[in-house]
């Protein structure tokens, strides 16, 4: 069996297991009852986003100082994987907050700065389309990169430092602040099985990168013939 | 069973974010790799 469908398969078999363990394992939370299951699918894509700007964030860093094309198409491979995850995040936040705070979004700063970093991200793609030159797209996409990544702490920091409608951190927080045992190993194991969809998407992603690469090599050669 | 609908929306969602954007990347892998070939094949021919 070929080793990409074989670690699809374990990615689907986390995520199903993932699944089971939000809704079956975990227990109902004693305040918000059914709808805290969101957590697990919400937390888990903002964690896993995250990650993947910063998996991004070295690959533009290491674009800069290395100049090699491996470096470009990392980096926008992670910086549309993390999109995606935060997409999620910004849209299941809502559903989770109407019932739960009786308003769909506030302008608060975690909300806000969840928000920037969503649009950073879809500016960062955005630029790579309007550069045609390969070198000078990749440097200069690697160069907002890396300043885009500045909001990342920001997102990070934003419930610890300030007041918000946005519950306070779960995991390095303050004492006392926390979940349940059962529902942090669930959480943490979907968090699991998300980075393992993160990869897979990644590794598709950058080989479809890799190839515009390829083409950009024959279309030079087609046009020098 | 309050809240259910929520839960289910949120769920159905976030899956079928992440199913649109992998289709998306095996469709444009899939047109990006046709085209690659045809031009290797125009390639060859001109040589």
């Amino acid at each position: 069996m070929k080793k990409s469908v074989l670690s699809a398969m374990v990615v689907v078999l986390l995520l199903g297991l993932s699944g089971y363990a939000s809704f079956f394992i975990a227990p109902t939370d004693a305040k918000q009852g059914l709808i805290y299951r969101i957590l697990f699918l919400h937390v888990a894509s903002a964690w896993t986003g995250l990650t993947s700007f910063f998996i991004c964030f070295i690959a533009n860093l290491l674009y800069v100082l290395r100049r090699q094309p491996r470096w470009d198409w990392l980096g926008v491979s992670a910086g549309e994987t993390g999109l995606v995850f935060t997409t999620v995040v910004l849209l299941t936040g809502p559903i989770w907050a109407h019932p739960v705070w009786g308003i769909w979004w506030t302008w608060d700063a975690r909300l806000t700065s969840t928000f920037v970093l969503w649009l950073l991200y879809v500016s960062y793609l955005l630029l790579r389309t309007l550069v045609e030159e390969p070198d000078r797209r990749a440097l200069l996409s690697a160069l907002f990169g890396i300043f885009a990544f500045i909001d990342v702490p920001l997102v990070f920091g934003s419930i610890r430092w300030w007041r918000t409608q946005h519950p306070q951190p779960i995991i390095m927080g303050a004492p006392g602040a926390g979940l349940d045992p059962t529902m942090y190993k669930v959480l943490f194991f979907t968090w699991l099985a998300m980075l393992g969809l993160m990869t897979l998407l990644l590794r598709q992603r950058y080989r479809l990168e890799a190839m515009r690469g390829d083409l950009e090599i024959i279309q030079r050669e087609l046009e020098a013939a | 069973m309050k809240n259910l609908n929520s839960v289910f929306a949120a769920y159905m969602i976030g899956w079928t974010v992440f199913f649109v954007y992998y289709i998306s990347v095996s469709r444009r892998t899939m047109a990006l790799r046709e085209e690659i070939e045809r031009l290797k094949n125009s390639l060859s021919r001109g040589k």
